[in-house]
């Protein structure tokens, strides 16, 4: 496991760490959606709270799944990611005014990408056979949620290349 | 409430405003931010016991963005503002917020003398170098072939070396962070924030809409190969001979803070007081 990934030594530890990849996608997704609403381009607001809301069900599975843990507070305190961010948190830094439905849906297949590798990574490295199997499991649903990100892709083809051709362009003086 | 508690209880969210920021999207400046509120979290301050000055710019914006007391001041006067702030209220933490355009030009006599003094405050440039809300013409940190329709084939100037001045100029603290690596910066300004006098913390901040070519600064970063030191004769021969993406503390002073007495003047509205009371 890379060095500064939260260490998995409990059930616990893995629940809390599932829950703030989703927690963390929910609040990166909103921020998405609030600076395309600010630049006025809609579609995309729409695109980033939904994957918003899809998240926030992921989490909220998760805290049920959690039962009697508070994996609300355990999150707050287990450690950061190596990455600087949790896996799900789409990178802010490939935010475009005019990015298209395909550009959100390829942050959101790279975080789902870099969470499956996370629970991978914990199947392969753990000792303990409970986290093992509730890692596995983890890994078979952002599997599925990649498989899903791939499906919606095919109703957003790429865009031409000239997708940032901006008509009023922020021109330098 | 002690430290601790406040340790426990204050998460980085507790430091922003309800304002959203209009910054363009993929701007370096909303890492920023998040470090400001993730180092803030870390130091487990109260939010009223810090003040968020400013000057103008894009950067300069961020003061609305918190939830600490905030000054939006001047174009390049952030500094007269914060050092006038710092004197008379000693024990507000003081962070001033800037850009190349507001600090290093407009504001770049400020930016010596405030080196010089070495006032107990954390001045934090997000430089891009260009003036990006002003629409892309070069600042005292843009390359000198950076061809704009204001600068023809470029300025042909050299570029202003912000760290090699600061500490030329007295500055006790001096660190370069890249945005893109929120909790990396989040730490250092820590770390500067902690340490007494002036610390000057420049972070490359891209801009994504006038120079996209800065996107690329993302793999030209790197970790300064060397501990940080505190003699500035081996500080100036590193930073003057770095690539310009070594992150990290690279000068780490022992000057004393500039702070003026106020115990006299105390005693003395004490006097008055009395004389009023009389």
């Amino acid at each position: 496991m890379k060095k500064s990934d939260p260490r998995i030594d409990t059930l616990a530890d893995l629940l809390a760490a599932a829950y703030r990849i989703e927690a963390d996608a929910v609040a990166r997704y909103e921020m998405l959606a609030e600076q395309m609403e600010t630049h006025n381009n809609p579609e995309l607001v729409k695109v980033f709270r939904n994957l918003a809301r899809a998240e926030g069900l992921h989490a909220e599975e998760i805290r049920r799944q959690a039962g009697g843990i508070d994996v609300v507070a355990h999150a707050e305190r287990i450690g950061g990611w190596r990455r600087g961010e949790s896996p799900e948190e789409a990178d802010l830094s490939a935010a475009h005014y005019m990015m298209t439905p395909w550009h959100a849906l390829q942050m959101a297949l790279a975080g789902e990408k870099r969470a499956l590798a996370f629970f991978e990574e914990v199947v392969k490295t753990t000792k303990d056979n409970k986290i093992k199997t509730m890692a596995a499991e983890f890994v078979e649903e952002e599997a599925e949620h990649v498989n899903l990100v791939h499906r919606l892709l095919r109703n957003y083809p790429a865009p031409a290349s000239s997708w940032a051709r901006d008509n009023d362009p922020p021109a330098s003086q | 409430m002690s430290v601790v508690d406040l340790q426990r209880t204050c998460k980085p969210a507790d430091y922003k405003s309800a304002v959203k920021p209009i910054w363009c999207p993929g701007c370096g400046d909303y890492h920023v931010l998040m470090s400001f509120t993730r180092a803030f979290a870390q130091l487990g301050l109260p939010p009223e016991q810090i003040a968020v000055i400013s000057g103008i710019g894009c950067s300069s914006r961020i003061p609305a963005y918190t939830n600490c007391y905030g000054f939006h001041g001047v174009h390049g006067r952030s500094l007269a503002v914060a050092a006038g702030l710092k004197v008379t209220r000693p024990d507000l933490t003081v962070v001033v917020a800037s850009g190349d355009g507001d600090g290093y030009s407009i504001g770049g006599n400020h930016f010596l003398h405030a080196c010089r003094r070495n006032i107990d405050m954390t001045y934090v440039v997000m430089d891009n170098r260009v003036y990006g809300m002003t629409k892309g013409q070069p600042s005292p940190t843009t390359e000198p072939d950076f061809d704009t329709a204001l600068s023809p084939g470029g300025t042909g100037l050299s570029p202003f070396h912000p760290l090699v001045i600061a500490l030329a100029s007295g500055a006790n603290f001096i660190a370069r962070c890249f945005s893109g690596e929120p909790n990396e910066t989040a730490d250092i300004l820590v770390e500067a924030i902690r340490h007494p006098g002036f610390s000057f913390v420049e972070i490359l901040s891209p801009c994504v809409t006038f120079r996209p070519d800065e996107k690329e600064w993302k793999s030209l970063v790197h970790p300064a190969p060397v501990a940080t030191t505190n003699d500035p004769a081996r500080a100036a021969r590193r930073i003057m001979t770095d690539d310009g993406f070594n992150i990290g503390i690279l000068y780490r002073g022992e000057r004393r803070p500039y702070g003026p007495e106020f115990g006299a003047q105390a005693a003395d509205l004490a006097e008055l007081e009395c004389e009023f009371e009389q």
